[in-house]
């Protein structure tokens, strides 16, 4: 053997080669996820199975829908004719014939533009308040939007609206001048009880005077005309949005040192809490007419929204206060020892830091509400739910169920996934942060 | 514990003791429920006094000097800072507040801003200070802390000894008359004492008014003009460092100090 032909180190590099079968790609993956073990393997044959039986029932239903009909009784005729006699087949020609008023309930159909346009206003006027790379200034924006949609909804004319919000705009300056000079309880007291004597004396008149000089307006829409998902969004949207406050200062109350303000606001969230949602619909739609002066109309809508939003801020104080609980003691401790006193280190300090824990939790409890908007229906308000029945009682689609309930249900998943996608997307985003 | 060495000279040229009262305490007493926690304290400030406070564990060490801005509440007896009364007047504590900074062992940094935020929030939102200028003047805190170029980082991102040095930036933005400080460098390793120690030495150097409870007893040695030891909520001794180390009277404070120091 000679030492020249023989090399210690390889002089050419073996062609790349793949892994054995066995170890890569699909088969890999496979093999590690699904069939790892014996009882693996089992739960996933098992769970193919069961996939496999839900979706062969479903799919034929779904593939031979009928889209379009007059009644269930043509839709049953075109199934037959075109299909198959008895074949599972969804009748979604009632959505096709009905879908505006499941959308729109009663409203004048000429108008359903408001609605449409209301909501589009809904999400870009919150959209400064949901994403913090927007300019700060656009809030202003988002203040000004509750009242632009309540003028689109409602309608009637436009002074009475602006004159409504006005109170808004006293009731602030009344309470930055009050707080300055007699303090805060005085301030929130005098500003509520100003904004309140407007709103009683002198808004209307103001807002008919100024109408009689310029008069604009739209169509006056009635609460009872409101239906479908239209009433679900304006209920549950207003229940969300003016929960979120109450509930924070329910929590902060309930952890006051201030004996009278901690009894109160325990003994209300406690009461409210303990008791079913549907109980206090049935309290707005009934019992508050008696406690009311005789003759005062007071809009069954704006009740039910008052109830969902007082139930809604229950349980939204005890999550905010699981957050505030869970801060060290150190937070409040540094916020006092540098000046700050109790509302500007509640602000700066501890509640961005309380909600940010809570998020999951407030986010849970506003779906919770929105989908109990559907409650409604037991005090007569054509929810969309309550409008299958209204569908049912015309002649042509006596009898369907399944196929409204699927819409209903695709549309309540809808809004429901996106707040569950914001508030992973929030989560992410502090987190993100701070680290 | 051992004695951590402080290598730099230090220039006494500011440190001077004025003949202004401070901070006045007189027969404090506090309790925690039936616990009487401090008792019949007496102590008087003056501008300019770098103290140190020492003492077994539970002694009322905390108890005290958070009883100086009112995170304690105290029952008997009464305090006086800057010639106001610390009493339940809320006017008087905001005010008594914003003239006291104060260090925790836990620097207690706001995690969700970030350390300039940290820094010009009082000054902003207190003071009345406009940002821009709430901002230079933080920088130029943080330059002095030696930390600049971390403004903004959030506090999670930065080692305990830079946050700490962040925590004394951030009371000295309120440009404080008086600094307290709660065992400062008790959660950090012996490196990063060194650095906060440092900096709470240039702090004695320009003539602040400090209070320090700590167990750095190299520090007290060069640094304080007054050692305090507390025991049971009382305050048993206190002393010129020299003569409180070299010759303490009470068999308290030599038991204490023979344990401390290791020998
Ligand atoms: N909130 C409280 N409620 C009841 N007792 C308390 C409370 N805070 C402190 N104490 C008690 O008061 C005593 C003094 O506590 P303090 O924290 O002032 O001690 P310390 O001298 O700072 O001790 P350490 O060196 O461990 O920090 C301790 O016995 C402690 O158990
Ligand atoms: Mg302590």
């Amino acid at each position: 053997m000679s030492d020249k032909n023989v090399s210690f180190v390889r002089t050419k590099m073996l062609p790349q080669s793949e892994p054995p079968i066995g170890q890569r790609g699909v088969v890999k993956w496979i093999r590690e996820n699904l069939f790892s073990s014996w009882l693996n393997a089992i739960l996933t044959l098992v769970s193919i199975w069961l996939v496999w039986f839900v979706v062969s029932h479903l799919t034929p239903w779904f593939a031979n829908s009928v889209w379009a009909a007059e009644s269930l009784s043509q839709c049953r005729e075109i199934r037959d004719a075109t299909i198959g006699n008895g074949v599972p087949s969804a009748c979604f020609a009632v959505i096709t014939d009905r879908w505006q008023q499941l959308l729109f309930g009663f409203y004048p159909n000429t108008e359903y533009w408001r609605p449409v346009l209301a909501l589009v206003l809904f999400v870009v006027g919150i959209l400064p308040a949901l994403f913090t790379a927007i300019p700060r200034k656009f809030l202003i924006g988002t203040a000004v939007t509750p009242f632009v949609l309540f003028w689109l909804l409602w309608g009637g004319s436009v002074w009475t609206t602006a004159a409504g919000a006005l109170g808004f705009v006293i009731g602030y300056y009344a309470f930055k001048l009050l707080t300055d000079r007699a303090g805060l309880i005085v301030g929130v007291g005098g500003a509520v009880g100003i904004s309140f004597a407007y709103w009683l004396f002198a808004a209307g008149p103001l807002g008919d005077a100024l109408h009689s000089i310029l008069p604009i307006g739209i169509q006056y829409v009635e609460s009872k005309n409101f239906g479908g998902f239209t009433l679900s969004v304006v209920i549950g949207v207003s229940g969300i949005i003016l929960s979120l406050p109450l509930g924070i200062l329910l929590a902060l109350g309930r952890k006051s040192d201030m004996f009278i303000v901690n009894k109160l606001s325990t003994g209300f969230i406690e009461v409210i809490r303990g008791v079913p949602l549907i109980v206090w619909l049935f309290t707005a739609s009934l019992i508050l007419n008696y406690f009311l002066p005789p003759g005062t109309n007071f809009d069954l809508m704006l009740r039910v929204i008052i109830m969902v939003t007082l139930f809604s801020a229950a349980y939204i104080a005890e999550v905010v206060r699981g957050g505030l609980a869970a801060l060290p003691k150190g937070q409040y401790e540094a916020a006092d020892s540098l000046g700050l006193d109790y509302w500007k280190s509640m602000r700066l300090i501890i509640l961005p830091q309380a909600l940010k824990i809570s998020i999951p939790g407030i986010v849970n409890t506003f779906i919770g509400l929105f989908k109990d908007t559907t409650l409604v229906v037991f005090i007569g308000l054509f929810d969309p739910i309550g409008l299958t029945n209204a569908i049912r009682a015309s002649t042509n689609w006596n009898g369907i169920y399944w196929e409204l309930y699927v819409f209903i249900g695709l549309m309540f998943f809808v809004f429901c996934y996106s707040m569950g996608r914001y508030s992973l997307y929030l989560e992410k985003k502090l987190q993100r942060e701070h680290r | 514990m051992s004695e951590l060495a402080i290598e730099r000279e230090i220039d006494r040229s500011q440190m001077k003791v004025s003949d202004e009262v401070a901070i006045q305490i007189t027969k404090m007493n506090k309790w925690y429920g039936a616990f009487h926690v401090l008792r019949d304290i007496d102590l008087t400030v003056n501008r300019g006094e770098r103290i140190v406070i020492c003492g077994p564990s539970g002694s009322g060490k905390s108890t005290l000097i958070r009883c100086i801005n009112r995170l304690e509440e105290h029952q008997a007896g009464s305090i006086l800072v800057d010639g106001t009364e610390l009493s339940s007047d809320l006017k008087n504590i905001d005010k008594i507040r914003s003239e006291v900074g104060m260090c925790f062992q836990h620097f207690n940094l706001f995690p969700h801003l970030t350390i300039l935020e940290n820094c010009t929030l009082a000054p902003i939102w207190v003071r009345k200070t406009p940002k821009k200028e709430a901002e230079e003047i933080a920088m130029h805190y943080l330059e002095k802390v030696k930390i600049p170029d971390q403004a903004l980082k959030y506090p999670g991102q930065l080692s305990g000894g830079q946050q700490q040095r962040v925590a004394i930036a951030r009371s000295l933005c309120m440009k404080p008359r008086i600094m307290l400080f709660d065992e400062p460098t008790s959660a950090l390793d012996p490196e990063m004492i060194k650095e906060v120690l440092d900096t709470m030495i240039e702090l004695a150097e320009e003539g602040m008014t400090m209070i320090c409870v700590t167990h750095e007893m190299g520090f007290a040695r060069q640094v304080a003009n007054r050692v305090i030891f507390m025991d049971q909520g009382q305050i048993v001794e206190q002393n010129e460092p020299e003569a409180f180390f070299k010759t303490p009277k009470s068999d308290r404070t030599k038991l204490f100090l023979s344990q401390i120091l290791g020998h």
